[in-house]
């Protein structure tokens, strides 16, 4: 099993690529910046966003029966997976049924979370993912980088190449109007034939039992409004309580994300198309249980802008896949860590505590706190790695005794100056593997304020 | 940036500026009957609005699916969003869910009057159940997957024109509930 620097280390090892990735996902962070500087209620607006979410944590049952009797009353399925499994063979049972070999599905991080895709392949539905992010990766048969834009990771020689080959564009063609026309021609025909089309879900109403799909390109709209059965597949914390609360979240939402003012178009579906059937799955998969830990139950307010990658100084340099989870970056450092401590613990580590995420969050989760939080569980855990235990077991003893901290202190300044780098800088010290030493002080702090201003008083 | 309580002027530059940063066009009301004529004799254009007539009638239509050789579709906006330039179909509106996406070439004409601020009002002014589905509009479809190169029609329409009639209504300005 690698560590997320391990892996970070490898996405490293490409220079000038790195500070590509670094800088297109700051030019996101900035178009955020320049969005919400038009809205004076900003602070407000995330401020609502957050209470209405605390709300919804706080009477999650209620809302989501509400949600289900009304969705009922509109004529929609509603179905409820525990899991990931049950999940996939709810979704897999509606399209038997249907007898369904072909779907098109828009994007969705809950069926990526639950591996819907490989599941339904494995019997034998064939699964187009239409988002054009989505739909590059797909075909690249790796999973998403970043949870609104896809295939950021990706250049679009890259994209031009893997178009030749699969859809059989031009050689050496990567202009992105060019590979775009040819994905809208190529998907145009998948959805046309799509028995079946499935969307994830960004809003579920309680109130009036409908569910809303926020997207730019349309195409969760061409999928299920084509296909006779439209199948929308949500977490439990996605139930907001009344249509009016729409009003926040949609002002929140793409400019978090995309800096947008809103998506260019916000879907309400309440009952199926006539002659068509609605299915609604709602999803556990760990949430409860998320749900009943105190310090980190507010994670499951994250609406997935993804404004905290786009900001995180670590996601920036180390790319989505580097983070071996669903939902990459901050927030994922916080929801992947419950679900496995030992895979994911060292998560709460790829992060400098800066912050910058909880800032930018709409809906004002804590992140970097619950990231240091994590860090307590994993350390008690016993799943710290040798090379932070044994150091920090090192530290805690010499920075509990005052004595000791001074003497050290001072054969540390020594010993620096006069060992030979190969002491110093090696295998043992993953600090310094990429980093310099700082220049060390002829005396501490302590040492000159004695000296300069404990004469004087 | 729009006023706390905006003119009716001001809603309109806004929904106008907005819009045109999402490459969407304007073209006046008396100019749209010409405007689709200029669109081509040999397109399939469908027509939900009076004075501007259509090739395809909606009618004679039994399955969405048949809507896959629309080039133009004409449709009215319930109410528009000065703040985003969302604009609001119902099913009523567009007749079938698949076409305002389906259709290469979108055209939506909005009443002046339908114009409010933000989208909370939006949300206090329409019914999101009174029909099956309802769509917030707001561009042209557009995808930047590809490098954060913005690109203009993804799936849906390559192109959106919005056309403004009548005056601005006093009575759209009574925000408080």
């Amino acid at each position: 099993m690698t560590t997320h620097a391990q892996r970070a280390a490898t996405f490293l090892r490409d220079e000038p690529r790195t500070d590509w990735h670094d800088q297109s996902l700051w030019h996101v962070r900035s178009k955020r910046d320049g969005s919400i500087a038009g809205i004076p209620e900003w602070e407000t607006l995330r401020q609502l966003g957050s209470d209405i979410k605390d709300n919804v944590l706080s009477h999650l049952d209620t809302y989501l029966e509400e949600f289900e009797r009304q969705a009922t009353a509109n004529g929609v399925v509603v179905h409820w997976a525990r899991d990931a499994a049950e999940h996939n063979r709810i979704v897999h049972g509606i399209l038997e049924r249907h007898g369904v070999d072909r779907i098109v599905k828009s994007k969705s991080m809950l069926t990526e979370e639950c591996h819907l895709n490989q599941y339904l392949e494995e019997h034998g539905v064939e699964v187009i993912d239409t988002d054009l992010g989505e739909r590059i990766i797909q075909l690249r048969g790796e999973p998403p980088s970043h949870i609104v834009m896809p295939a950021i990771h990706l250049k679009k020689e890259e994209i031009g190449q893997l178009f030749h080959e699969q859809l059989g564009t031009d050689v050496g063609a990567s202009d992105p109007q060019y590979l775009t026309e040819a994905a809208r021609q190529h998907l145009r025909e998948k959805f046309l034939a799509a028995k079946a089309g499935i969307t994830g879900v960004n809003f579920a109403v309680a109130e009036t039992g409908g569910i809303v799909v926020c997207t730019n390109e349309g195409n969760a709209d061409m999928g299920i409004h084509l296909a006779p059965v439209q199948i929308h597949c949500m977490g439990i914390e996605k139930v907001i309580p009344r249509a009016e609360h729409l009003g926040v979240f949609t002002r929140l939402l793409a400019r978090s994300a995309t800096g947008q003012p809103v998506t260019i178009y916000t879907s309400h579906h309440h009952a199926p198309k006539p002659g068509g059937e609605m299915h609604v799955v709602i999803v556990d998969n760990g949430r409860s249980e998320q749900l009943g830990r105190e310090d980190f139950r507010n994670s499951l307010k994250c609406i997935r802008c993804g404004a905290c990658m786009n900001t995180c100084p670590i996601y920036r340099r180390s790319g989505g896949h580097s983070y071996d989870h669903t939902i990459p970056g901050p927030i994922g450092s916080i929801l992947s860590p419950g679900l496995d401590l030992k895979k994911h613990g060292d998560l709460a580590f790829a992060s400098t505590l800066c912050g910058s995420c909880s800032d930018v969050c709409p809906v004002k989760i804590d992140i970097h706190a619950q990231l240091y939080k994590w860090r307590q569980i994993v350390s008690e855990a016993g799943h710290l790695a040798s090379t932070k235990r044994i150091p920090l077991l090192g530290a805690g003893a010499v920075l509990s005794r005052g004595g000791l901290y001074n003497f050290v202190g001072k054969a540390a300044r020594t010993a620096l100056n006069l060992a030979p780098r190969a002491v110093v800088y090696n295998r043992f010290n993953a600090w310094g593997e990429s980093r310099e030493l700082p220049e060390v002080p002829t005396e501490s702090f302590k040492e000159w304020y004695d000296r300069t201003q404990t004469s004087e008083a | 940036m729009l006023p706390l309580d905006p003119a009716p002027t001001e809603l309109e530059h806004a929904f106008r500026e907005v819009l045109a940063a999402s490459k969407t066009r304007f073209v006046e009301e008396g100019a749209l009957a010409e405007h689709v004529r200029d669109f081509g004799t040999d397109k399939t254009i469908v027509s939900t609005v009076a004075g501007v007539s259509g090739t395809l009638n909606l009618a004679d239509i039994s399955d969405p699916l048949q809507l896959a050789g629309v080039d133009l579709a004409v449709l009215h906006a319930r109410l528009g969003v000065a703040e985003n330039g969302a604009m609001w179909l119902s099913e009523t509106e567009m007749v079938y869910r698949a076409l305002p996406f389906i259709t290469q070439h979108l055209i939506l004409v909005l009443d002046r009057a339908a114009l409010v601020p933000t989208m909370h009002v939006a949300y206090r002014r329409i019914d999101i159940r009174q029909t099956g589905f309802g769509v917030f509009v707001a561009g042209p479809s557009k995808t930047a997957d590809i490098e954060q190169s913005l690109v203009i029609g993804a799936h849906g329409p390559r192109s959106l024109t919005v056309v403004l009639r009548g005056s601005g209504g006093e009575e759209n300005f009574n925000i408080s509930p």
